[in-house]
């Protein structure tokens, strides 16, 4: 395949069996290799057309100063674009993310502010909404709330999936700014009323949830639950052991909210399997395992894994 | 046996500092009612007059309540219930 630019050949990515995984013939499960896009993560899409968006809208001019809350993979997606179209990039990141993430986006040439890492996500909103009312010239994309993000994937994630596999009947993705699960579930739901949209939702240690009080919660934007089938808490230990089983039996190398999304999709393919119904399960595999070496998820036994991912966002 | 609900950091002054607490009912809201009689003022915190609180998460066996019955959702003896608050991932 050839194409003009690195930009040009995103998406379009290979969609997997895994004929070890699958339960049986009638009961299938199939792997969108989301680290096939040019930074090796799913946010690519969503961070293209963000920009390209903003771009049409006059927002973004040349010289232009992004600023974004992101744990990593969003940030390191629009960092490329950034540099490409010639824009400053600041991303407002949690402190406990993985030291790749961190490298990875001071090499596309981002900068970096870090937010406390109690409360996860939630304070790096907070710092960043902060930052953009001192800074009303900067340009707050908010993957969050961003129509951009969901319409991404519902223009491009979505129409390939159908188009790889029109007998599709589930779709799993992880559940973060929900930006995924809406827009490939929206599609999918207008082609295929009975699909099922499956959100994993990773569920991280207790400092993760270190709120002050219970009002600071946070809902994206973009959510609308009526999209969904249904929602599972993935926790750090099944994630971290699919991830691994993942690679074991099917030689896939991934990151570990990968395991998350193939935890619930293995769950649903077992539901397939007593209620004896055919089913077609496309999960996302969100990115590699590359970023994540330095975290111990592929090393050592599956409680030393999750005990040195106690209070990391792994997703 | 009874069903074993996970308490998250921010509401474990309502339990003497407890991660998990048992309880039991035939709904979830007979179980938060059942709970609410040991560690008072528990229930105010998850539900409001129109249900579930917005920014609180309950899992039954790991799956969101919100996709099962809401409230109604019936529970048994051996389940696991995990109460969390809604948080931004990304």
């Amino acid at each position: 395949m050839r194409f003009d630019s690195l930009l040009d050949s995103l998406g379009r990515t290979p969609l997997v069996g895994l004929p070890r995984l699958s339960p049986s013939a009638d009961v299938r499960l199939w792997a969108k290799l989301e680290d096939r896009n040019p930074t090796g993560s799913v946010k690519d899409r969503p961070a293209f057309y963000m920009i390209s968006k903003a771009e049409k809208e006059g927002l973004l001019t040349p010289g232009c100063t992004i600023l974004e809350p992101t744990s990593g993979n969003t940030g390191i997606s629009l960092a490329m674009v950034a540099k490409l179209r010639g824009y400053r990039m600041i991303c407002v990141m949690p402190e406990n993310t993985s030291a790749e993430r961190r490298q990875l986006l001071e090499m596309w040439g981002a900068e970096i502010v870090s937010s406390p890492a109690a409360g996860g996500s939630n304070e790096a909103v907070r710092v960043a909404k902060g930052l953009a009312a001192q800074n009303p010239d900067w340009v707050m994309l908010y993957q969050y709330g961003n129509e951009a993000n969901a319409l991404a994937h519902y223009e491009t994630t979505g129409p390939e999936l159908l188009d790889d596999l029109p007998t599709l009947t589930h779709f799993v993705a992880g559940l973060g700014t929900t930006g995924t699960l809406m827009g490939v579930g929206r599609y999918l739901r207008e082609q295929r009323p009975d699909v099922k949209i499956v959100a994993a939702e990773p569920r991280y240690g207790e400092l993760v949830y270190g709120l002050r009080n219970i009002d600071e919660g946070f809902i994206p934007e973009l959510y609308d639950d009526s999209v969904l089938t249904t929602r599972f808490s993935v926790g750090s230990k099944d994630a971290l052991r699919r991830t691994r089983e993942l690679l074991e039996q099917e030689g896939i190398f991934a990151g570990i909210s990968t395991g998350g999304a193939l935890h619930a999709a293995l769950g649903m393919a077992a539901k397939a399997v007593k209620a004896g119904e055919r089913a077609d399960i496309a999960f996302v595999v969100a990115d590699g395992g590359w970023k994540y070496l330095s975290t111990g998820a592929y090393g050592g036994t599956l409680e030393e894994a999750e005990a040195a991912l106690e209070g990391q966002l792994w997703a | 046996m009874a069903i074993e609900v996970r308490i998250p950091t921010i509401l474990r002054n309502l339990t003497g500092g407890d991660k998990a607490v048992e309880g039991k009912g035939g709904t979830l809201d007979e179980l938060f009612g059942d709970l609410d009689t040991r560690h008072p003022g528990l229930r105010d915190r998850l539900v409001d007059d129109k249900g579930l609180r917005k920014f609180v998460n309950v899992y039954l066996n790991d799956e969101d309540v919100r996709f099962l019955g809401g409230l109604e959702t019936s529970v048994a003896d051996g389940d696991s219930v995990t109460i969390l608050p809604a948080v931004a991932g990304g």
